[in-house]
């Protein structure tokens, strides 16, 4: 067995270890993210949104087209930078990606090494961009959802006593639920319960909730993503638990979840620079677009944030003229120096008059949103501004 | 006879792991002069170097003292997060050299204590309940490890196992170690010789152990041991022997793999992993030293090979596996396959040498 | 009172936990094997219910009883071509292969079914009871699903130890190769057990989404480890071990979520496990093996 497998292998293995060759006119942008594994829907979601931007920007026939491919990692570093490496031998020119934070810091440190352009749609640790100068996020930073959001509940008085459910073996949750605390209790929040769940034990999500029910909270703060909230609503719903619930960009997505009654969601606020039942244009038809290639899923934020990034680099790209036969360092450079530019603005799904900095943050305006009937409603029409505070944070 | 036919079994394996990874090493490295080394296959080597090491630490437990453990990855998280962790506080200031050396000490010591600690009760059960019990431990660790935040300041070290907050840092404290992230920001050192060092030092100590006093005693204990006490082999003393060795091992093969990378979480280091490192223990056959390093090279591989299948990876993967492990293992295959080797019985002899130099081609 | 209501809550998430070993200790103790695949069989029985009962709208009691027709029939095809051509190799190629089926079933309902979670709806409908005026609430899902397990448990003790099949299996787990010399036909033994192991997955699955509605392809996994626990914890292979092994676990995971540490009561759930060990090496209800010379 082992000499039939060697023998195999070593075919297949030969093939894979040549170098391919790269010829074409569209410039090679590859995606990494979680396809298969626990963590799917995230990377699924931002794959079709790459997959219809992409089909777009070549559509339009500008100067820039792109060649794109999307990678699996499993959410697992080991595997992201296995994906990276392929993605490289494929002739990656800019990288879109990757999608899931501890991944993204593994392949954040290669991409530095090899001064290759890197955009995470939603890796949204401080960390990720921290990594270094080539490495931007669309996204919001989690201390900026952290501190925006205790900002938020405490000047527009939601509630007095706060109870917090948060995964505690999830990067995105614990970094938002650290800096949610901090500025909690310099905003005079009064947190009385601070519940965690991990990964492991998610099966029964209950007496966190009850915890927040025992503990008088009025406003539960959800930093997580909403598959678990789902359940949490419903565990509150049961036990005639009714407080005001506020979460994060991660919530988007809820009323999406098949045979989720929705009813339970009613009166969620949450702060998400990406609604799919916005009325706009642009919304719509990627909303349709995603239906279509997804085969009737409803895009979440991932999908809008990874739409974002191809488009992102698509106008970029443009500005600063990159053709496909220059090599990856020089189209980062290139890139680099565009994207910083305070001239370049960006308008897409997720933000309009996105603008980024040196330190690779995105600055745009997160969207209060409140669900009612079944649909986001802006919170009093008007957004939040966080985006000065996350500047001064990341300074 | 039998005497003699043992020795020239065990000289066998030797020459055959030996050459298995020398010819690993020697392929690599002439591919990489010639400058046709693709950036996923350097990619892969570190890793690969790690998971082999795995995979004959996992045999020394599971193949030779019999067995089960679920929970071997624990050791390897141990190893890698003490390695790391002091490689990126007190090794910054250190030179590179000393620095490595150390953490590689510091990770091989941090699995072997946690070995002794695992080891003390667990060898006390048998079978499936020490089985259990391995895996308990490494969840217990996985789980300890996803919740400790450690973090720097003037006045010391700070520890919490509830979040960032509680560690009551001053404000210009560092955290290094952030809970469910892990540690970020690790100098990356990957160096393909050193693994095939570490390959090399690891068959060097487990073919000599295996071939000592106290490996023959492990091999009893294993076939019997009842039989073995009566003869008057101690066996806690060598079951923890087997266990702790095993333990040290891992931890180094932790440390390796974990400065391959910038990131390091307690996450990756599951019961799944310790599943696959137990799959390559037993695809290449409980007890063999080179089917091990086959397996956990192929196995490593694989995924990445089935890339072009995009969603239906790992799908493909465990159809793979399933049908392997029936060709492998299954008795009527096992006949049939004797039957055939009978026939070509003349054209075995020089195959398996051929197989580690063309393993890499 | 919140005491007790904490206590509930980890005798619901038990009842499931045992539910789940009783199909797992049915496997072990009688074909010797660790079946890791079980917990992803539960999946597949929830999403058999979910598309015919949540989303199909068909009766709960039909899309139960068909939602064990496919989990009987899924499990009798894994053994037979997964696990009957390994009988008499090694106990851990065995292993290995079970976790191989296992990876393909979450990956191919991945496939099938995307990995989108879905929601369920509660196949019981019958309202919560309240007690001391409301202060204590149990939901009718745990009340059914701790109901459900005590009469399996029992049928299942009824069954192996008063039928003639139910005898051959114990012939079967005791000594494969004297059953066989007895006429027992041994594959046929194993074949029977899966299909109940495998059936009683399907109604744990349906009740596990009832109490705990979220479904994607790994809902299976955590718990299916979780019950394994709780069947070494009770003592593996006894079927009243399950039960209890079940029910205390949850209880342990449950109250050491409230009164230690959310993030940490998995790590006091294995704790508390090796320490039951040691003191009691065979588990709580175990049967101490006596080791012949």
């Amino acid at each position: 067995m082992k000499k039939f497998v060697c023998v195999a292998m070593s075919g297949v293995l030969a093939a894979s270890f040549a170098v391919s060759a790269s010829a074409a006119d569209q410039i090679k942008v590859g995606g990494i993210g979680p396809t298969t594994g626990p963590a799917a829907i995230y990377g699924t979601a931002a794959m079709y949104g790459e997959q219809i931007a992409v089909d777009e920007v070549n559509k339009a026939g500008g100067a820039v087209q792109f060649d794109w491919k999307f990678e699996d990692d499993t959410h697992d570093a080991e595997t992201s930078v296995n994906a990276y490496n392929s993605l490289k031998d494929w002739g990656m020119q800019i990288l879109a990606g990757t999608v899931t934070t501890n991944p993204c810091l593994a392949v954040g440190a290669e991409a530095v090494n090899d001064n290759m352009f890197m955009m995470t749609p939603s890796a949204s640790s401080q960390d990720v961009i921290d990594t270094g100068d080539n490495v931007f996020q669309i996204c919001f930073t989690d201390p900026n959802q952290g501190t925006a959001s205790a900002d938020y509940i405490s000047s527009k008085k939601l509630g007095t006593k706060i109870g917090v459910i948060y995964n505690s073996s999830d990067a995105y949750s614990s970094g938002i639920n650290t800096n949610f605390q901090a500025e909690a209790s310099k905003v005079g929040l009064q947190v009385v319960a601070n519940e965690a769940f991990t990964d492991d034990n998610s099966t029964d999500l209950t007496t966190q909730v009850q915890a927040c029910k025992d503990a008088g909270a009025d406003l539960v703060f959800l930093p997580i993503y909403y598959t678990p909230a789902s359940q949490i609503l419903k565990a509150a719903n049961d036990m005639g638990y009714k407080p005001k619930f506020f979460g994060c960009d991660g919530l988007d997505g809820i009323l999406g979840v098949e045979g989720f009654d929705t009813s339970l969601a009613e009166g969620v606020m949450l702060l998400t620079p990406f609604v799919a039942t916005s009325a706009d244009k642009a919304t719509q038809d990627f909303v349709a677009k995603y239906k279509e290639v997804s085969k009737g899923d409803t895009p979440n934020q991932f999908a809008a944030d990874a739409y974002d990034v191809i488009k992102v680099l698509a106008k970029a790209g443009e500005k600063a003229g990159i053709t496909a036969d220059m090599s990856a360092s020089d189209i980062c450079d290139a890139l680099k120096a565009t994207i910083t530019d305070p001239s370049f603005t960006y308008d897409g799904l997720t933000g309009t008059g996105m603008t980024w900095d040196a330190s690779g943050a995105v600055s745009k305006e997160p969207k209060g949103m409140i669900i009612e009937n079944g649909e986001y409603q802006p919170i009093d029409g008007e957004s939040v501004s966080a985006s000065t505070e996350a500047e001064t944070e990341s300074e | 006879m039998a005497k003699q036919k043992k020795i020239s079994k065990a000289a066998r394996t030797y020459l055959t792991s030996f050459i298995l990874v020398g010819g690993f090493w020697g392929a690599i490295e002439a591919v990489k002069l010639s400058g046709g080394l693709s950036s996923k296959a350097a990619g892969l080597l570190i890793p690969v170097c790690a998971y082999i090491m795995m995979a004959i630490s996992l045999n020394l437990v599971v193949g030779f003292l019999g067995e089960l453990s679920l929970g071997h990855a624990a050791f390897m998280s141990a190893g890698a997060f003490a390695g790391v962790f002091f490689y990126n506080t007190a090794g910054a200031g250190m030179p590179e050299g000393a620095a490595i050396v150390l953490a590689f000490l510091i990770g091989g010591l941090a699995a072997g204590i946690f070995g002794v600690i695992v080891g003390v009760p667990v060898l006390r059960l048998s079978g499936d309940y020490l089985a259990i019990v391995t895996l308990a431990f490494g969840e217990i660790l996985k789980n300890v490890l996803n919740s400790l935040y450690i973090g720097a300041d003037s006045a010391g070290l700070h520890f919490s196992l509830k979040d960032q907050f509680s560690l009551n840092m001053e404000p210009t404290g560092k955290v290094l170690m952030k809970g469910a992230m892990g540690i970020t920001g690790i100098r990356k050192f990957s160096v393909f010789s050193v693994g095939i060092l570490l390959i090399a030092l690891t068959l060097l100590f487990v073919l000599n152990l295996m071939n000592s006093r106290a490996g023959r005693a492990i091999t009893a204990i294993r076939d019997d041991d009842i039989a073995a006490r009566s003869i008057g082999i101690n066996l806690t003393k060598y079951k923890l022997m087997a266990f702790v060795s095993s333990a040290v091992i891992a931890g180094f093969a932790g440390v390796l793999y974990a400065l391959n990378f910038a990131s390091l979480v307690a996450k990756k280091f599951d019961y799944n992993l310790s599943i696959n490192i137990l799959v390559m223990v037993v695809l290449g056959g409980m007890g063999s030293i080179p089917g091990a390093i086959i397996a956990a090279v192929v196995l490593t591989v694989l995924p990445e090979l089935l890339r072009g299948f995009s969603q239906y990876r790992m799908f493909i993967y465990s159809i793979v596996l399933i049908i392997m492990m029936l060709f492998n293992r299954a008795p009527a295959f096992v006949m049939w396959r004797q039957r055939m080797a009978l026939k070509f019985r003349s054209g075995k002899a020089g195959s398996e040498k051929e197989d580690a130099g063309k393993k890499k081609g | 009172m919140q005491f007790l209501s904490y206590l509930v809550r980890g005798i619901s998430l038990g009842s499931v936990y045992a539910l789940i070993a009783l199909g797992y200790t049915m496997v072990y103790g009688i074909a010797k094997m660790l079946n890791f695949a079980h917990g992803d069989i539960i999946m597949v029985g929830g999403y058999v219910v979910f598309f015919t009962f949540c989303q199909g709208g068909m009766n709960p009691w039909l899309s139960m009883i068909l939602a064990i027709v496919v989990c009987t029939l899924l499990g009798i095809t894994i053994e037979r071509i997964a696990y009957r051509p390994l009988r008499g190799a090694a106990s851990l190629a065995v292993l290995i292969t079970a976790i191989g089926v296992s990876y393909f079933l979450e990956n191919g309902a991945m496939l099938l079914w995307s990995s989108e979670p879905k929601s369920f709806t509660s196949i019981v409908s019958l309202p919560a009871l309240n007690l001391f005026g409301g202060s204590l609430q149990i939901s009718a899902e745990t009340i059914v699903t701790i109901v459900t397990s005590l009469v399996i448990m029992f049928v299942l003790i009824w069954f192996v130890n008063n039928t003639r099949p139910g005898h051959a299996m114990q012939a079967v787990s005791e000594d494969r190769g004297a059953a066989q010399l007895m006429g027992i036909n041994v594959n046929a033994i194993i074949s029977l057990t899966f299909a109940i192991g495998s059936g009683l997955a399907a109604i744990a699955g349906a009740l596990l989404l009832s109490s705990y509605p979220t479904l994607v392809p790994t809902t299976g996994a955590m718990p299916g480890i979780k019950a394994f626990v709780a069947a070494v914890f009770g003592g593996i292979g006894s079927i009243p071990g399950a039960f209890v092994g079940g029910i205390l676990l949850g209880i342990i995971e449950n109250l050491s979520k409230a009164y230690i540490s959310t993030q940490l009561s998995d790590a006091i759930v294995f704790l508390v496990l090796i320490v039951v060990l040691l003191v009691k090496p065979s588990g709580l209800l175990g049967k101490k093996a006596t080791v012949k010379v």
